[in-house]
C-alpha cells in the first residue's frame, strides 16, 4: 500500500502552550487511521494543520501529501486536494435544505445560475451513497443529529474526498446512529476513500481502525497496528500510566434524606399537550452518588432541569424538599438558594461565558461571596480562582486565561468550580464526563467522589453505563418520561438497566 | 480582565502595552488628533484650538453624547441596541419647555419630572425588549418615531422658549467662584488639583492591592506614563478653563457620572452579571442571574440618561423644538463602537465610550472651525467609525 500522507515533525506553538511538539503521522492509502489522545492532546490541532485552518508557514515540520510537500494557505487549497474535514460543530446552514447545503459553495451552476433539476438529481444520488432517505428539499435544522451528520459526510463526497477527516463523529450520536456512521466508513473505506477518525470510544476504534495513533502532549506517542490494539494498551499510552481501576475506589456511607423529588410533571415548553415528565420522584442522601440513567429522550436532562429553577418546561407540578423542607425552585436564583445545583451537560451553549477568563466564569454563580454590598473585590475573587485552580488542577497558564481556550477537561473543572463555590448541598451532574479522555474522567470521578465524602448529594444523569455502575450506589432508571425502576449498586447491571427499559416499553404497548 | 491576562501572561513592557493596544492607543489617538487641530487650526485659520472658549464650547457641545453613551454601553454589552435616545431627547426636552415655559413650574420641579419620565419611557420599551423578547431593534425603532410623533405633538409644531436663567444654567452655568476671586476661578483650580490627586491616588492604591493579592501590576514606566498624559491633560484643561468662566455645570455632571459609572460596570456585582449576560445569555440565567430583569433595567437607566441630555440640549438651545436630537442616537452608537465595545456583546469599557465620543466631539469641533462642509465631516465620521472597528476586528484576529 502506498503512502497518501506523510506529516513530518510538526510543531504549532500558541501564546502560553506549545499544542503540537514535533508530531509524525503516516497515514497510508485506503486506511482507516484512528487518533487517540486527551483532550488538549493536540489531536484537534494537528487536523486543523492537516486541513489548511492553520496555512503552510505557520507551524514547522513538513506535510507530504501524495508525494508532494504540501503548502496550503487555506481550506479551500486542502479541498481542492481532497482533504476534507468535518468538524465536531457541524458547518450546515439549518434553515437551507439539505441540496442547498451540500453544493454550498460549490454549487451546480454555469454563470452563476443554479441548475436545480440537476442538483436534486447529485442530491439524490449522494444521499443513496451514505444510506439516508430523505427528500433533497427537505430542512436540515429539522433532522436530527445523526442525519446531519451523514449530510456532512455527502457534502465531503460532493467534492471528491481523498482524505477524510471526521473529529468525533460520533460524539452526539445515539448508539444505532452511531453504527450506521460506522458502517458507513467502512464502506468509503472500501470504495477507496482514506479516513482518519479522531474517537474516545475505543469501541468505535477498535472496530473501523486499521491502525491508531496515540498523541500524548502534543507528541506522538505510538502507532498501533489492528492486532496491536488493545483497550489496556491505548489507555496506558493515552495517560502514560497504567489504569489498573477506571474509576476511583469510595468509602460510601450515605446519610440522611437531602433532597427529595415527588409527583414531578412537566409539559414541553412549546408543544402543548406534551408531557416530558410523568410523575417521577427520586431522593439523595447525604454522601451519596446517585445515577440516572436511560436512553436518549428518556427526559433525563428534563428532569434535571426543570428541577433546578423551571429552567426547562411549562405547567411544572410537583414538590421538592431539601432536607425534609419543602423548598420552591421556580427560579434559578430560588434553587441556588435552596442549595442545588445543576450542572450542564452542554458547557459551552450553557455552563460558560467563553470569552470572559477562568476567574469571572468560577464567581459567576456565586458573585455575592466575593463581593461586599454588591462591591466586588478583584483580589479576592483571584484568590478564588487559584484556590479552585489548584484543588482542581485546571491546567491553564493563569487564571485570566479566557476559557474558551481551554480543553474541554478543564472547561468542565472550570464548571465545577463555578457550582463549588456557589457551596451547594446537592449537585446534578449532567453527563459530566461527555467529551473527555479517559485521564481527566478520572479526574472529575475522583472530584465526585470528594464531594459525596463532603456530605453533599450528588446525582449523576449519563448515557455511559459503565461509569454509571462504576460510580453510583444508587441507580433510577428513566424511560419516556418516568422512572421506571430502581436498582442497588449490588443489583446494577447493563442487562437489569437495559431490561427494564425494555420491559417498560413493551408494557406500554400492551 | 483581558488587561489583566496580558499582565499574567506576557512579561515586559511590550507585551502588556500588545494587551493594551486598544486602551492606550485610544488615548493616544485622542490627544494626536488634538495636536492635529491644533496646528492645522493655528496655521490654517490663525486660531487658537485648545482656547478657554474653545475648550469650554467642546465640553458643551459633546455632553449630550458622552451621557447617553454611557448608557448606550450598557445596552450595547447587554447584546441590545437603542434606537430611540435621538427622540426621547426631543421629547423630553418639549416636556421640560411645556412645564417651564408653558405652566411655570420651578426647575427643581421639572429636572426630577422629566428624569422621571425618562425611567417611564426607558421601562416601556424595555418590558417588550425583557419580557417579551421582542428584538430591541424593533422595539426602539418603534419607539424612535413614537417620540418623535409626540414631540411634534406636544410643541405643535412649534418651537417653545425661551427658558428662565436657572433651566439654562444646566447647561451654560458655570460653578461660581467660592473664593471670590473670579479669574482665574479658583474653586476650578481646587477641584482640579483635587481630581488630579484623586485619581494617582486611587492608581496606586489599586497597584499596592493589586500587589497585595499576588497580581502583577502592569509596568511602573507605563502607569507613569498613562497617569503623566491624563493629569497633564486634566490640569490643562482645568486651567484653561478656569483662566475663562470657570468649570461648567455639564463638566461637573460628566465627570461624576463618568466615575459612577465606570464603577459600577467594573467593580459591582450587578454590572459584571450585565457583562456575563451579553456574553453568554443562557449560561448567566443558569447561574442564577436575572437576566430578563437586567436586560429592563439597562433600558431604564438609557431611558433616564436620553431625559437627561434632552433637558441640557434644551437648556443649551434655549428653546425646544421638534427636530432636538434627530439623528444623536448616530452619534451616541458611534461613540460607542469607536470606543471599542463588541458588536456582539459581552465586552466594551466606560473609559474607551468617553474618550471615544471625545474623538466624535474634537473631530467635528475642529472640521467646523476649519470650515470643512458638513457633507466632508459626516464621509470622514463615517470613515473613522468603520475604521475603528476595523481596527478591533483586525486585533481579534490576529
Amino acid at each position: 500500500m502506498a503512502t497518501l500522507l506523510e506529516m513530518r515533525g510538526i510543531s504549532k506553538v500558541f501564546p502560553g502552550v506549545r499544542a503540537l511538539d514535533h508530531v509524525d503521522l503516516t497515514v497510508e492509502q485506503g486506511e482507516i487511521h484512528a487518533i487517540c489522545g486527551e483532550n488538549g492532546a493536540g489531536k484537534s490541532t494537528l487536523m486543523k494543520v492537516l486541513s489548511g485552518v492553520y496555512p503552510f508557514g505557520s507551524y514547522e515540520g513538513e506535510i507530504h501529501y501524495d508525494g508532494a510537500l504540501l503548502t496550503n494557505r487555506g481550506i479551500r487549497d486542502s479541498e481542492a486536494k481532497g482533504i476534507i474535514i468535518i468538524h465536531q460543530e457541524l458547518a450546515l446552514v439549518p434553515l437551507l435544505s439539505i441540496a442547498e447545503n451540500l453544493f454550498l459553495g460549490n454549487e451546480v451552476a454555469s454563470k452563476g445560475v443554479i441548475n436545480w433539476p440537476l442538483a436534486f438529481q447529485k442530491t439524490e444520488g449522494l444521499l443513496r451513497k451514505v444510506g439516508l432517505d430523505e427528500a433533497p428539499t427537505a430542512v436540515v435544522g429539522k433532522l436530527g443529529v445523526g442525519k446531519q451528520q451523514l449530510i456532512e459526510i455527502a457534502k465531503a463526497l460532493a467534492k471528491d474526498v481523498r482524505l477524510l477527516i471526521l473529529d468525533e463523529p460520533t460524539a452526539a450520536l445515539q448508539e444505532n446512529d452511531s453504527q450506521k456512521l460506522l458502517d458507513l466508513m467502512l464502506e468509503l473505506k472500501a470504495q477507496g476513500v482514506t479516513q482518519i477518525i479522531i474517537s474516545h470510544k475505543l469501541n468505535e476504534i477498535g472496530r473501523v481502525a486499521d491502525r491508531i495513533t496515540i498523541l500524548r502532549d502534543g507528541a506522538t506517542v505510538s502507532t498501533l497496528r489492528k492486532e496491536e490494539i488493545s483497550e489496556e494498551r491505548i489507555i496506558r499510552d493515552m495517560v502514560g500510566r497504567d489504569m489498573a481501576h477506571r474509576y476511583p475506589e469510595r468509602d460510601s456511607n450515605p446519610g440522611e434524606v437531602l433532597l427529595e423529588v415527588e409527583g414531578w410533571n412537566v409539559w414541553h415548553p412549546e408543544q402543548t399537550g406534551r408531557q416530558m415528565i410523568r410523575d417521577a420522584g427520586f431522593h439523595v442522601r447525604k454522601g451519596e452518588i446517585v445515577g440516572i440513567a436511560g436512553l436518549m429522550g428518556a427526559g433525563r436532562t428534563e428532569l434535571a432541569m426543570s428541577i433546578f429553577g423551571h429552567a426547562y418546561g411549562r405547567n411544572i407540578s410537583g414538590r421538592v424538599r431539601m432536607g425534609g423542607r419543602v423548598v420552591d425552585t421556580s427560579s434559578v436564583t430560588k434553587a441556588i438558594a435552596a442549595g442545588l445545583a445543576y450542572v450542564t451537560e452542554d458547557r459551552k451553549q450553557l455552563g460558560l461565558v467563553l470569552d470572559e477568563p477562568i476567574v469571572k466564569n468560577i464567581t459567576l454563580a456565586n458573585l455575592a461571596g466575593v463581593a461586599t454590598r454588591g462591591v466586588l473585590s478583584r483580589g479576592r475573587e483571584q484568590q478564588v480562582a487559584e484556590e479552585y485552580r489548584r484543588a482542581m488542577s485546571i491546567r491553564t497558564p493563569s487564571v485570566f486565561q479566557k476559557v474558551v481556550n481551554l480543553s474541554g477537561g478543564n472547561q468542565q473543572k472550570v464548571v465545577l468550580s463555578k457550582w463549588l463555590f456557589a457551596d451547594p448541598q446537592v449537585l446534578i451532574l449532567d453527563e459530566p464526563t461527555r467529551g473527555i479522555d479517559v485521564g481527566a474522567k478520572f479526574e472529575i470521578y475522583t472530584i465526585m467522589n470528594e464531594l459525596a465524602a463532603q456530605g453533599r448529594g450528588v446525582v449523576m444523569v449519563s448515557s455511559e453505563m459503565p461509569e454509571l455502575l462504576g460510580m453510583c450506589d444508587r441507580i433510577y432508571v428513566m424511560n419516556e418520561g418516568r422512572i421506571v425502576g430502581e436498582l442497588s449498586r449490588a443489583e446494577a447491571s447493563q442487562e437489569r438497566i437495559m431490561s427494564m427499559i425494555l420491559n417498560d416499553g413493551k408494557a406500554r404497548v400492551a | 480582565m483581558a488587561d489583566q491576562a496580558a499582565n499574567a501572561g506576557g512579561k515586559g513592557i511590550g507585551a502588556h502595552l500588545g494587551g493594551h493596544l486598544r486602551e492606550n492607543g485610544m488615548i493616544l489617538a485622542l490627544v494626536a488628533i488634538v495636536l492635529f487641530f491644533t496646528v492645522i487650526v493655528r496655521v490654517t485659520q490663525g486660531v487658537d484650538f485648545l482656547s478657554a472658549q474653545n475648550i469650554t464650547n467642546l465640553f458643551l457641545q459633546n455632553s449630550y453624547v458622552i451621557i447617553m453613551a454611557l448608557g448606550m454601553l450598557l445596552v450595547i454589552v447587554a447584546g441590545h441596541i437603542d434606537l430611540s435616545v435621538g427622540s426621547v431627547v426631543g421629547f423630553t426636552g418639549a416636556v421640560a419647555a411645556v412645564l417651564t415655559v408653558n405652566m411655570g413650574w420651578p426647575v427643581y420641579a421639572v429636572v426630577p419630572t422629566c428624569l422621571f419620565v425618562g425611567l417611564l419611557i426607558g421601562a416601556a420599551q424595555g418590558y417588550w425588549v425583557a419580557y417579551w423578547r421582542i428584538p430591541s431593534f424593533i422595539v426602539t425603532l418603534a419607539g424612535m418615531l413614537v417620540f418623535r410623533g409626540l414631540t411634534l405633538w406636544l410643541l405643535d409644531g412649534q418651537n417653545v422658549g425661551p427658558f428662565p436663567k436657572s433651566f439654562q444654567s444646566l447647561s451654560t452655568g458655570f460653578i461660581p467662584d467660592a473664593f471670590g476671586v473670579g479669574k482665574p476661578n479658583i474653586t476650578a483650580l481646587v477641584l482640579i488639583a483635587l481630581a488630579s490627586v484623586a485619581i494617582l491616588w486611587m492608581g496606586l492604591r489599586a497597584r499596592a492591592r493589586d500587589q497585595q493579592f499576588g497580581i502583577t501590576p502592569e509596568p511602573m514606566v507605563v502607569f507613569a506614563i498613562r497617569n503623566f498624559v491624563v493629569v497633564a491633560a486634566l490640569m490643562f484643561v482645568g486651567y484653561k478653563l478656569a483662566s475663562f468662566r470657570g468649570l461648567p455645570n455639564v463638566v461637573v455632571v460628566l465627570a461624576v457620572l463618568t466615575v459612577l459609572y465606570a464603577f459600577f460596570t467594573e467593580t459591582t456585582t450587578t454590572g459584571r452579571r450585565i457583562y456575563a449576560l451579553g456574553g453568554n445569555e443562557k449560561a448567566a440565567r443558569l447561574s442564577g442571574i436575572n437576566t430578563d430583569r437586567l436586560v429592563f433595567l439597562t433600558f431604564c437607566n438609557m431611558g433616564v440618561l436620553a431625559s437627561l441630555a434632552g433637558m441640557i440640549v434644551a437648556a443649551r438651545l434655549n428653546s425646544s423644538t421638534p427636530k432636538a436630537g434627530v439623528g444623536f442616537e448616530l452619534d451616541v452608537i458611534a461613540a460607542v463602537f469607536i470606543g471599542g465595545a463588541s458588536m456582539t456583546g459581552g465586552s466594551g469599557k466606560i473609559i474607551g465610550v468617553v474618550v471615544g465620543a471625545l474623538i466624535m466631539g474634537v473631530m467635528n469641533n475642529g472640521m467646523s472651525i476649519m470650515g470643512i462642509g458638513i457633507d466632508y465631516q459626516q464621509v470622514i465620521k463615517g470613515l473613522v467609525l468603520l475604521a475603528a472597528v476595523i481596527f478591533d476586528v483586525y486585533n481579534k484576529n490576529k
